[in-house]
């Protein structure tokens, strides 16, 4: 591969070559021969879905591996000196201080018997050359709170505990800037974030870009966050590389049939449309194909694809991996983006009406005098953010939490709060769908187990081959085969288990599916072929769908109507045209303004215009930010 | 997937479930083989002692303290002139009964006390919870002696004791594994249904209870062997002139600079047994924890090296 650097005037902070990490022994890569580099003040993101390498990528850019994996081959240059191969010691000279990392979960990352002020003091003086004064340190310190937004004395006072997820982020935020590295690794540091505190990690993270006009890979399954955060993007797909460029390019017209394939996986705010996900997995390290990874999954696959893996195609700024890329011409409306499907037929009769619910824990109010009704045979989706009540509202409604009052009428009948109080046909009609796949299942049962146990409680009048028969069906209603049955969870994907949990759901028939977040914790890809399934079994069954969320994007996707809980209350309720396109509470106004958008790659000028635009960071709201 | 696709496939191969999974899993490392070689070992000698022993526990076949070797016998003679090799395999099973028939005892109790306190929550748990406290206060070898020494020494009363002083232990630790097991959705699922609580624990919570129990099992047995062994060194567990280890070091003790076979030999069993217990069960506990059962992250970069 040639390189095209000379152009460039700045030296790169980062200069990746050939880099190929894997498992030392058998030498099965798990990054294979990766190439890139990126400029101070550069923003490059990174994506693909779960099980590509992204971050063992990213872990690779700081010379460092996961137990178990080792850097087989490659450089890793910053400035005169190869981070691959140096030992650990002067390792240390160059992580946190040349470069950084941010993890996904910063709770897991922060000592939680340390304040913050001295976990942030010790970064700064565990670093040889680093600051030794102590009014240095302090001084430090101190701006640096203030550079990612935090009230200084008492997030120096703060235990880790004490601060939200997004204030815990920030100060790992903080914690990798404080030695103003080069380069800042960060990976998926919003996923399970709130969307107004996504909005505000990801401004903090470009002013910081921009002031210390460092560089910034960004890891992230979620396109529409690095749409709005990167300047370029690189796409892998089983460890390689397979299409990069800039962001308006590859997030916009993207070349690669994978990514087109994310993209149309991603929901969008602005426009129904169907979400497809891609059929199938990633192939596992030590499993990739002779040829082209992709080939498994991709439409306009040929046998030359399989033949041999092709080369990346272009230089460090624009390239593709494939045979047949889409040619650049193509908008994104000619990709094939599926419009959207034809409304819901307007329901009749209410399949749950509720009135005047509030509920409380302990003595903390946590839904105040709500009231709606759910149509049967439509899904209403109740968005909110975390601490809004949502998931409390469905565990009320399905017997989880008892302690509330008001009127659930279910048909002609109210719902007592208990399960033990409700009648079995209760019980039966209304199904929970959790929010954690990794939690739902028991990991002692087999899929069949799993699905066949609702039958045993419910289906006493079947006999074993009926329920057999059921539990096939139910399969396949899921999209999942019969190879499935046999299975522990332990040997399902996230995706795979979801599925079977919304099965376990489905074959007691139900009238109302309570579906808790049910996408959050998966891949954008995942999410959209999960969706996808719902809207299949609703049309099929004419379940009603009550679709919990924190993502409004996917509520364009989904749902008929759509409420919105503010701290326990509903701000605004209408159709998903009418709340979507014409806010009336500011509260709703301020979720759709954060939640980020594919086009938004587009508005970015781009790294080759020489000027780097200067950004003026939007005015904020005073007072403590709303991370929880 | 989140997990290796040597473990995919060898599950694959071999469909055990459960805690039948974990022994088996456990059995395919060294460290569990070589726990459940000195395990065996030690039981053999238990178990066929007493009908392999060239001579009775209580035939005076020597002088007392007679060196190895001859006809003073392989281990010499001990206080009374009594055969060591044959009062050694003599000593054995009675202290393994014992023992692992209070274990069994303390084991179950314990646990369905902590799965009653963690399921049922509210003033139940707090009743349950606070006793095993107090009990846990009490030293289990002291708590062991107060009873047995209100009552004389009857073995079933060693048994007692011993349950009861590994009881709170085991409800302890059984109750935070089951606390974090009942939150699960999987069982808040069962919960929503309705079905009833000892189906929902039967069910649900167990099976996922088996390997911390089996873990800890291991572990309060090896403890038991030393309190069993150790009463009856104090004189309250089997009495002379049985052939008991732990008497056996009690009453050779004197004689440790003419033969100390009388006091080693038993002390090696017991010390192997609790040895080869130990190990096994962290066997278990280590196959346990790598099947991450719990909640494994979504990514195939967290997998563990496929060689």
């Amino acid at each position: 591969m040639t390189t095209n650097i000379p152009t460039r005037v700045e030296a790169a902070a980062i200069d990746v070559e050939g880099l190929t990490i894997g498992f030392p022994r058998s030498k099965t890569p798990v990054v294979f021969d990766v190439s890139l580099s990126v400029q101070p003040g550069e923003v490059l993101g990174i994506v693909g879905e779960s099980g590509c390498g992204k971050t063992t990528l990213g872990l690779g850019l700081l010379a460092y591996t996961r137990p178990g994996l080792e850097i087989l081959g490659g450089s890793v240059r910053i400035g005169d000196v190869d981070l691959v191969g140096l030992p650990v010691k002067r390792l240390r000279e160059f992580r946190g201080n040349a470069v950084s990392y941010v993890p996904q979960d910063p709770a897991s990352a922060l000592n939680p018997a340390l304040r913050i002020g001295v976990q942030l003091r010790e970064t700064l003086q565990a670093h040889p050359g680093g600051m030794t004064s102590g009014e240095d340190v302090s001084a430090r310190v101190n701006e640096v709170l203030e550079e990612v937004s935090l009230p200084v004395d008492r997030t120096l006072r703060s235990y880790p505990h004490q601060l939200s997820g997004g204030q815990q982020q920030r100060v790992a935020i903080a914690m990798a800037v404080v030695c103003r590295p080069r380069l800042i690794v960060m990976d998926e540091p919003t996923t399970g974030l709130d969307v107004s505190t996504q909005r505000q990690i990801l401004r903090t993270v470009r002013r910081l870009n921009d002031e210390y006009n460092c560089a910034v890979v960004y890891v992230s399954h979620d396109l529409p966050v690095v749409a709005e955060i990167a300047d370029r993007v690189l796409v892998m797909y089983a460890g390689r590389v397979v299409e990069q460029g800039p962001a308006g390019h590859v997030l916009i017209a993207p070349s690669h049939p994978y990514s087109v394939g994310l993209l149309k996986a991603a929901p969008s705010l602005d426009h129904a449309q169907r979400l497809v996900g891609i059929s199938g997995n990633p192939p596992r390290p030590g499993a990739w194909p002779a040829g082209c990874s992709f080939a498994d999954r991709c439409s306009r696959v040929t046998p030359e694809c399989r033949e041999s893996v092709p080369d990346l195609v272009g230089d460090r700024e624009v390239g593709v991996r494939c045979l047949h890329p889409i040619p650049p011409t193509t908008n994104a409306a000619s990709v094939g983006i599926p419009a959207a499907p034809p409304a819901a037929t307007p329901a009749v009769a209410p399949v749950l009406e509720v009135t005047g619910l509030r509920a409380n824990y302990g003595s903390s109010a946590v839904l105040h005098n709500l009231a709606f009704t759910i149509d049967a045979g439509s899904t209403l989706a109740i968005v909110g953010e975390s601490g809004s009540g949502k998931t409390t509202l469905a565990r009320c409604l399905s017997g989880l939490h008892t302690d509330w009052t008001g009127t659930v009428s279910y048909g002609q009948q109210s719902l007592a709060a208990a399960p033990s109080n409700r009648t079995v046909d209760q019980r039966r009609s209304i199904q929970y769908v959790f929010q954690n796949p990794y939690g739902a299942l028991n990991p002692r049962k087999s899929t069949a187990e799993i699905l066949e146990a609702p039958l045993l409680e419910f289906r006493k009048d079947l006999s074993r081959s009926q329920r057999r028969e059921l539990v096939a069906q139910a399969l396949s209603d899921v999209s999942l085969g019969t190879a499935f049955l046999d299975r522990y969870p332990f040997q399902l994907s996230g995706g795979e288990r979801q599925r079977v949990a919304i099965g376990r759901a489905l074959i007691l028939e139900p009238d109302l599916l309570i579906c808790d977040e049910v996408t959050a914790a998966l891949d954008l890809s995942v999410q959209a072929a999960i969706v996808e399934q719902l809207r299949k079994v609703q049309d099929q069954r004419g379940v009603s769908i009550l679709f919990i969320t924190h993502n409004l994007a996917v509520v364009r996707s989904i749902a008929d109507s759509c409420l919105v809980l503010s701290k326990g209350k509903i701000v605004e309720r209408g159709t998903v045209e009418k709340v979507l396109n014409d806010p009336q509470d500011p509260y709703t106004i301020g979720l759709l303004r954060d939640v980020p958008r594919l086009g938004d790659a587009l508005q970015r000028p781009s790294r080759d215009n020489a000027v780097r635009h200067s950004y003026v960071p939007p005015p904020r709201p005073e007072g403590p930010p709303q991370d929880r | 997937m989140p997990l290796s696709d040597k473990r995919q496939s060898k599950t694959a191969k071999a469909p055990h479930r459960g805690i039948r999974r974990n022994l088996h899993d456990a059995l395919g490392t060294g460290r569990g083989q070589f726990g459940f070689a000195l395990v065996a070992l030690v039981v053999l000698v238990a178990v066929v002692g007493p009908f392999v022993a060239p001579h009775s526990a209580v035939e005076f076949t020597t002088a007392p303290y007679a060196s190895p070797g001859g006809r003073n016998g392989f281990l010499g003679g001990d206080t009374l002139g009594r055969d060591v090799f044959s009062r050694v395999l003599h000593g054995g099973w009675v202290l393994l009964l014992l023992a692992a028939t209070a274990t069994l005892a303390g084991v179950v109790v314990g646990a369905m006390l902590a799965v009653v306190a963690a399921y049922r929550g509210g003033w139940v748990e707090t009743l349950i919870m606070r006793g095993v406290d107090v009990g846990l206060a009490v030293p289990q070898m002291v708590l062991a002696l107060l009873l047995v020494s209100v009552s004389g020494a009857s073995l079933w009363l060693v048994v007692f004791a011993v349950a009861s002083s590994q009881g709170p232990q085991v409800a302890r630790v059984m109750y935070s594994s089951t606390q974090d097991i009942v939150e699960r959705d999987y069982v808040k699922v069962a919960r929503m249904w309705g079905t009833p609580s000892l189906k929902v624990v039967r069910r649900e919570v167990l099976p996922n209870l088996m390997s911390p129990l089996m873990v800890d099992a291991g572990i309060r047995l090896s403890f038991s062997i030393i309190i069993v062994a150790g009463l009856a060194f104090l004189g309250f567990g089997r009495q002379p002139p049985a052939a008991d280890w732990g008497v056996m070091i009690n009453e050779n003790r004197l004689g440790l600079l003419t033969n100390p076979w009388g006091v080693i030999a038993p002390a090696i069993l017991l010390i192997l047994l609790a040895i080869g217990a130990n190990t096994f069960t962290d066997a278990i506990a280590r196959t346990t924890l790598s099947e991450s059962q719990s909640e494994p992250e979504p990514t195939a970069d967290t997998a563990v090296p496929s060689e």
